[in-house]
């Protein structure tokens, strides 16, 4: 059986006999299989891979509805039906409404906008555990999946945004120079959500549990930041303390910037002075923005994407292991 | 110092075919050094799944008892050099399969260390690609993933569809990939993957599923990557494609070297250690 043969293959020969396997690979400088590569040559690993995620993320698209009869509708579908059942249920029912100049157009703002970060996570957390065959077939720095993830988010949210701007002219609201904002406003919250996923991919990779949790911690995000019903006046008589964190939430930032964007006389307190009519139904009240949002939403934005990025590119080699 | 390793470089480039054993000047790509695997296993065992267990283990922070570890490389030694196709042998559950994963960088020696030239890519019979797209959007996306830019991509898809034989029978590349028998699945991955150079390439009986036809491009494939300087591992339990392919072959046991030498030798001891 332990017929090892006396003459190996394996021994170098000539001018490097008698050097240690550890000497033999610094000579001819091989490095550890698998190990991370520097930060820099990351970057410019994953820009090279651009087009492989434009491509990934195009192809994914179109094959997510592929077994559905309805196939590429479902894309436009499914944010329509989300925000009927949010409008008959808060809208409708619980009054929300009466309190938030055009309501209709005011949620499916929310609605979109909320739903594009909250997909960027899930997806994210799902990008590794999901691609495990592609990740050990092919070598390409594994960043590329939780990005690509975001750009296909982010082209729904674009095809959202046709139905969008049907619904915010339906309800009378022209175009006007603010909608220039919507191309900033996204750009921001596309950084935001990169980072996002980037941090979630991390986690789920390691621990598979996560993904039980995440829809929890998905729907209580989505509830504190006001999606559904006016969150200002929800907290108007809290301490200033709890009332700068709420207005700091990243959620409630985005989509108030590009509610702004849309709709920027819902801002106006000339025209929506609040109070009640004279039958004593309540009129809609103006909304605010918070102070410094663009700063703000340009912070969240640098710090989620370069602590995501790097916070993901640290366990590299450790992907589709296991 | 530099000159002499960039003229034994050349040497060696020029004459593949001889440097295995008889040039002195042989460069090495793959050095796996007293490696040791550990895997770890969750949910092995017959502990008490229940919730309520998971908790108390959670709270006194014990390991969970049903990781098992299992001891699947233990000590394995070898160094493979420029324009060598070797062959790695040994009964299922030896390891080899584990060594290729762990050569790739895919799984972590507990001990030891394994050093390459350059990324490894790990050809493996289960590494499936995209399956609900179609064949046509694999390759684009393999070949772009690999780090092709979009222009290479094009110039080499018909070759490498054709390669693959994949539209033999009419148009398949147009379906989607969950459609393929697992041999159609198998030549389509080989193609796409061997399209690149590679310094180190790892063929896990990825091969195996393929008609004779295929086996016999690949084969010729192998050889051409070899000679452009790269060394090429081929995991298979069929002898026949190990001596067609390999001049140099590592026969593993239970995670050990058993042996590590000419093809011919090691097959025929391995043959011979079988039939007893």
């Amino acid at each position: 059986m332990s017929t090892v043969s006396d003459f190996s293959l394996s021994t170098p020969s000539g001018a490097d006999a008698g050097l240690t396997p550890k000497q033999l690979a610094a000579k001819y400088g091989l490095a550890v299989s698998g190990k991370r590569p520097s930060l820099p040559t990351y970057v410019r690993q994953l820009w090279a891979r651009r087009h492989f995620i434009l491509a990934f993320a195009t192809a994914r698209l179109v094959a997510q509805y592929t077994t559905a009869k309805l196939g590429q509708v479902w894309q436009v579908l499914t944010p329509l039906l989300n925000c009927s059942v949010f409008f008959l249920v808060f809208g409708v029912m619980m009054k929300s409404r009466d309190s938030v100049p055009v309501y209709l157009a005011w949620l499916c703002v929310g609605v979109f906008v909320f739903q594009f970060s909250q997909s960027a996570v899930q997806s994210g957390t799902r990008s590794i555990a999901d691609n495990l065959g592609l990740i050990r077939a092919l070598h390409f720095p594994r960043a590329c999946m939780p990005v690509a993830f975001t750009v296909i988010q982010l082209q729904q949210l674009l095809i959202s945004m046709v139905v969008l701007v049907g619904i915010v002219l339906a309800n009378g609201q022209m175009p006007h120079m603010t909608w220039l904002l919507i191309i900033p406003a996204l750009l921001l919250q596309c950084l935001f959500n990169t980072g996002l996923a980037l941090i979630m991919a991390r986690v789920g990779s390691k621990a598979s549990d996560i993904s039980q949790l995440m829809p929890f911690i998905l729907r209580t995000w989505m509830y504190v930041s006001g999606v559904m019903y006016s969150i200002q006046s929800a907290i108007a008589s809290w301490p200033p303390l709890a009332k700068t964190i709420m207005a700091l939430n990243p959620a409630t930032i985005y989509m108030d910037l590009m509610r702004y964007a849309f709709m920027p006389d819902s801002f106006n307190k000339h025209i929506y002075h609040g109070g009640k009519d004279a039958a004593g139904h309540a009129l809609a009240q103006h909304l605010t923005l918070p102070h410094h949002v663009w700063l703000t939403a340009g912070v969240w934005a640098v710090v989620a994407f370069a602590v995501g990025f790097v916070f993901f590119w640290k366990a590299e080699e450790e992907y589709g292991r296991g | 110092m530099a000159d002499i390793a960039m003229s034994n470089f050349r040497e060696a480039q020029r004459d593949v075919p001889n440097t295995a054993t008889t040039d002195p000047a042989r460069v090495p790509t793959v050095v796996v050094d007293n490696v040791h695997i550990v895997y770890k296993v969750h949910g092995a065992g017959s502990g008490k799944g229940s919730a309520t267990s998971a908790l108390s283990r959670l709270v006194s922070r014990k390991r969970s008892p049903s990781i098992r570890e299992v001891h699947a490389v233990r000590g394995l030694s070898f160094t493979a050099y420029k324009g060598e196709a070797v062959g790695l042998i040994g009964s299922n559950g030896s390891g080899k399969s584990t060594m290729l994963a762990a050569i790739a960088g895919l799984l972590p020696p507990e001990r030891g260390a394994i050093y390459t030239n350059g990324q490894p890519s790990l050809l493996g019979v289960n590494a499936a690609l995209m399956n609900d797209l179609t064949g046509d959007r694999n390759v684009i996306l393999g070949c772009l993933a690999m780090g092709m830019t979009p222009e290479e991509v094009k110039s080499r898809y018909q070759e490498i569809v054709d390669f693959s034989g994949i539209n033999e029978k009419g148009d398949f590349i147009s379906l989607p990939m969950r459609t393929y028998s697992s041999g159609m699945a198998a030549r389509l991955r080989f193609s796409i993957a061997a399209a690149k150079t590679h310094d180190v390439l790892l063929i896990d009986e990825a091969l195996a599923t393929g008609d004779q036809k295929f086996q016999k491009r690949s084969e010729a494939r192998i050889r051409e990557l070899r000679q452009g300087a790269g060394t090429v591992f081929l995991v298979s339990h069929n002898n026949k494609a190990i001596r067609d392919t390999c001049e140099r072959t590592i026969w593993i046991e239970k995670g050990e070297l058993v042996m590590d030498g000419h093809t011919d030798e090691v097959v025929s001891a391995y043959e011979k250690h079988n039939r007893a």
